[in-house]
């Protein structure tokens, strides 16, 4: 006798499994938002490290720090800068998410709805950035 | 053995700083937003872009105290909010002992020479060094 008949029989149905998720911090929205939060605060913060000394050379001379900012004109350091503004712009909009569900209740409810929403404004900002800054990296 | 002896140990006195290091997260996030926007539209979007800058480029910005102090505020606030924010993630993945403290220690030193750096990089600029080739300095040094 085939195994899936059997169940027909006699077998109660099985209770849904419970999927993981559907409280505010694990799995789902409340997770991921989280996850990419802390993995750009990082990106972020090493980028932050290196970049103060970069900036620093120009107390060296202005070939030293034209040399340095120069990798930053390269068109993989390029695509580079497109994936630190996306980190800089999710972690951005996503931490004024986090202000507003501490503070307020009505987000506190809300805030798949407004996980979402920090979702578009990202797409919408890189939409408005990538085009103009890869033109400029790419031309001239 | 009774419940009141686990309750009988008396409030905490003093400030709480975890409470004002939460506090700290979300107000300087409130303010870098408006400083770092800023700071990514004026060098990569405004003109060409990334490829406008060069050391007349930053001569010309730190001419402006308003862009002095608006660097070093960024660099203030960012560099505090991200330490702070990198000791949560050292607090989160380690357990208390020599290596947590080393870490810490390193994210607390980096942080402050890093602002100590920075500080003085902007007020000590000088945008005219004698000496180097006039084609690399901002315009007003010829005058
Ligand atoms: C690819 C993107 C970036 C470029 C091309 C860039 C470029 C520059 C330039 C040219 C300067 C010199 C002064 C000025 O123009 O104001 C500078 C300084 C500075 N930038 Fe950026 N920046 C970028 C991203 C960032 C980000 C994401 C942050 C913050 C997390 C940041 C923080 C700072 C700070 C704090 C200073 C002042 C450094 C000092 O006091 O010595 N920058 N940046
Ligand atoms: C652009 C404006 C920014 C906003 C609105 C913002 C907002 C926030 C908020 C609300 C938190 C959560 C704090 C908590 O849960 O107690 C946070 C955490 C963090 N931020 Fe930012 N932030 C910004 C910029 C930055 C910058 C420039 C850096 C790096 C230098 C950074 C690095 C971090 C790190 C490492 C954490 C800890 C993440 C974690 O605990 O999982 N943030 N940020």
């Amino acid at each position: 006798m085939p195994e899936t008949s059997a169940g027909t029989l006699t077998a109660p149905a099985k209770p849904a499994r419970q999927k993981p998720g559907g409280t505010l911090y694990r799995g789902r929205e409340g997770m991921w938002s989280w996850v990419l939060h802390r993995i750009t605060g990082v990106a972020i913060f090493f980028f932050l490290l290196v970049h103060i000394l970069d900036t620093a050379l120009v107390r060296v001379s202005p070939e030293a720090y034209n040399a340095v900012i120069g990798t930053y004109q390269t068109p993989i350091m390029g695509l580079g800068e497109v994936a630190l503004v996306g980190a800089i712009v999710f972690h951005a909009f996503n931490g004024l998410r986090i202000i507003l569900v501490d503070f307020w209740a009505w987000a506190t409810r809300h805030q798949k709805l407004l996980f979402w929403i920090v979702v578009g404004l990202w797409v919408v900002t890189m939409l408005a950035f990538t085009p103009r800054h890869l033109i400029n990296v790419f031309s001239h | 053995m009774t419940a009141m002896e686990f309750s009988a140990r008396p409030p905490r006195r003093g400030i709480n700083l975890e409470k004002w290091g939460w506090i700290y997260m979300r107000a300087s996030g409130v303010v870098l937003i408006v400083l770092i926007f800023g700071h990514l539209f004026m060098n990569l979007m405004v003109g060409d872009g990334v490829k406008a800058i060069d050391f007349g480029f930053v001569g010309g910005k730190w001419a402006d105290p308003f862009w002095q102090w608006w660097d070093v505020l960024m660099l203030w606030l960012a560099l505090i909010h991200g330490a702070n924010g990198m000791r949560t993630i050292v607090n989160d993945y380690t357990n208390p002992g020599v290596v947590q403290k080393v870490l810490k220690g390193a994210l607390f030193a980096a942080a402050a020479a890093l602002i100590v750096l920075g500080t003085l990089v902007v007020f000590t600029f000088e945008p005219c060094p004698v000496g180097a080739p006039a084609d690399l300095l901002p315009s007003f040094c010829a005058a």
